[in-house]
């Protein structure tokens, strides 16, 4: 299955979640002050690992950086 | 200070709220935000970059700093209505710094999006710290929408232009019934001054610190410019006078012909 994970299309296996989505987009380990959002919508983290992903989702993966 | 600084429901004593951009490094960032004494920082949202070293979390959790998410870089109502939102889940807060900018050259704010994207979120419970251009009636149009502060800017973003027009930010002032909070433009601690002088409640910058030669000295310059900016205004100055009016009296002047 290919999702748009972080705008790359990125292969992950039949049956991937959300949260398997955070982990490759590198934030596995560490996912304070991650948010994750699914073709726009944000999917609260008690939901990533029950959010099944369908072929072609946009998921956008996100975390705090600096900014003014 | 002397006394606390009322924002979003909650007191507190320093009334200078810090950006995380801009730093060369993340110990520059922790050295000059602990100068400051803020206690209000803002952060961004970008997508995980799988390689960066270090979190801007891990400095401010040291410092126990309050963490305001911003929607720097959103050019629509919905797009900065969705991040508010990413940022809520992120952050585990209702409070955000809202921008919407209008271009990447001036990043002024776009006004009409910004009071769609406001109403919005007041709507969905957010505290909503509204970037906002000079302007008076602006300003009173996102009051009346629900934000817990407005945020006039100074001059554009990162100039270090100043207060470009200070009879704007007084006439915000004089007729706000939220906390006024100068944001954006600041160069140096007297533009921060200036800013307290004419009656701001606090004063938000980043470019000035975190890209100052010396960023905890000027971090450390902020602080007393704030401090004093809001103490002169609350001693009240003299008037401006054409003509000199002597301190010292002339009654009892020793006679020397």
């Amino acid at each position: 299955m290919i999702v748009d994970l972080n705008g790359r299309a990125t292969p992950l296996p039949e049956g991937s979640t959300l949260a398997d989505a955070v982990a490759a987009a590198g934030a596995g380990g560490d996912d304070r002050g991650v948010a994750v959002a699914v073709d726009g919508e944000v999917v609260p983290r008690p939901q990533w690992d029950g959010r099944a992903l369908a072929e072609g989702e946009d998921v956008e993966v996100v975390r705090a950086v600096q900014g003014g | 200070m002397a006394d606390g600084f009322e924002l979003g429901g909650r007191t507190w004593a320093s009334r200078l709220i810090a950006g995380t951009g801009g730093f060369r490094s993340l110990s520059d960032m922790e050295r000059s935000l602990a100068a400051s004494g803020t206690e209000i920082v803002t952060v961004a949202l970008r997508r995980v970059d799988p390689l960066a070293q270090g979190s801007v979390l891990d400095v401010i959790g040291r410092l126990g700093l309050f963490a305001l998410p911003n929607t720097a870089g959103c050019y629509t109502a919905q797009d900065a209505v969705k991040t508010a939102r990413l940022a809520r889940e992120a952050f585990e807060t209702d409070w955000v710094k809202l921008e919407v900018i209008g271009d990447d050259r001036t990043l002024l704010p776009e006004a009409v999006e910004l009071v769609g994207a406001a109403e919005t979120l007041v709507g969905e419970g957010f505290t909503v710290l509204p970037y906002t251009n000079d302007d008076p009636i602006l300003a009173a149009r996102l009051e009346d929408a629900g934000c817990a502060a407005v945020m006039p800017l100074g001059s554009p973003i990162g100039s270090g232009a100043g207060i470009r027009n200070p009879y704007n930010v007084r006439l915000i002032v004089e007729r706000a019934g939220v906390p006024v909070i100068l944001d954006a433009g600041i160069g140096t601690a007297s533009d921060a001054a200036l800013a307290m002088e004419l009656g701001c409640d606090g004063v938000l910058l980043a470019s000035s610190v975190s890209r100052a030669k010396d960023p905890v000295a000027m971090a450390t310059a902020m602080r007393k410019a704030v401090e004093a900016g809001y103490e002169s205004r609350r001693a009240g100055r003299i008037p401006r006078r054409l003509h000199a009016q002597a301190s010292t009296p002339d009654e009892g002047m020793a006679s020397l012909d």
